[in-house]
């Protein structure tokens, strides 16, 4: 997506993790130059994909990198586990089926609020999601 | 981290966030106000989140969950302090407080409640 900076690794295991890894990546992003609105909606993204690691895998890692690219910076956030995976990733992705409630993985609404967002999963080798928010 | 205070002031709960929450910390907090709700005649709950720089889906659906529980026991929830930006990243997530009212600060809250009183009683 873009190169890397530098670059802060969290475990993601129990809820404090969760806001651990928001505070974390927010911290990056003020340091980068995102505005203090992209701040709280990068802080915001990480707190829903980190939340579905605690509660779907149990145990993954969030990656916080600063990178820049043609003069423009910005932070990108890898979001992983070894967990059950995800057997549909379009549904998932559906605005319908988390307003519904039931899967409420909080993804679309993830998406939604970041620049770049690219999941990968595969049904019993985990979930990788990656985010980037430009400043 | 340290517990949120729950300070009983004429019939109304204020809890007073003092720093970010975990899901956990959350959940404990809608539980405690509830019990406090059940309690004891309360007709109004003031949840200060000033101190908050998030406000996700799930902490939104707690408060929800929240100022319904309350709602059934004939008391009224308000949120407040709601930080710019961290309105901003709720109107793009399409999150909404629908059970609780909102106000800018403890003294739009316990306004709110008076006024809410005084249509009811009057």
């Amino acid at each position: 997506m873009a190169d890397l900076r530098s670059s802060l690794r969290v475990t993601i295991a129990r809820d404090a993790d969760v806001v651990a890894a928001r505070q974390r990546g927010r911290a990056v992003a003020a340091e980068v130059g995102l505005s203090r609105p992209d701040q709280a909606l990068l802080a915001t993204a990480i707190s829903e994909l980190a939340r579905n690691v605690v509660n779907y895998a149990g145990r993954g890692e969030a990656l916080i990198e600063a990178v820049s690219q043609v003069g423009r910076r910005g932070v990108l956030v890898t979001v992983s586990d070894n967990g059950p995976g995800i057997d549909n990733i379009e549904a998932a992705l559906s605005d319908g089926f988390s307003t519904g409630g039931s899967l409420g993985l909080g993804l679309p609404g993830a998406r939604r609020i970041v620049d770049e967002f690219d999941i990968e999963s595969k049904p019993g080798e985990g979930v990788r999601v990656r985010i980037l928010k430009w400043a | 981290m340290p517990e949120t205070p729950i300070l009983a002031h004429s019939g109304v709960l204020i809890a007073s966030i003092q720093s970010a929450l975990s899901d956990s910390e959350i959940l404990s907090l809608r539980s405690q106000l509830l019990a406090r709700i059940s309690h004891k005649s309360v007709r109004g709950v003031v949840i200060d989140v000033s101190a908050l720089d998030v406000l996700d889906s799930f902490a939104t659906r707690t408060l929800n969950e929240l100022a319904s529980g309350a709602r059934l026991r004939g008391a009224q929830t308000v949120v407040v302090g709601i930080q710019p930006d961290v309105a901003l990243s709720m109107v793009l997530l399409g999150l909404t407080l629908r059970d609780a009212e909102t106000a800018l600060d403890l003294d739009a809250a316990l306004g709110l409640l008076e006024s809410a009183a005084g249509r009811r009683d009057g």
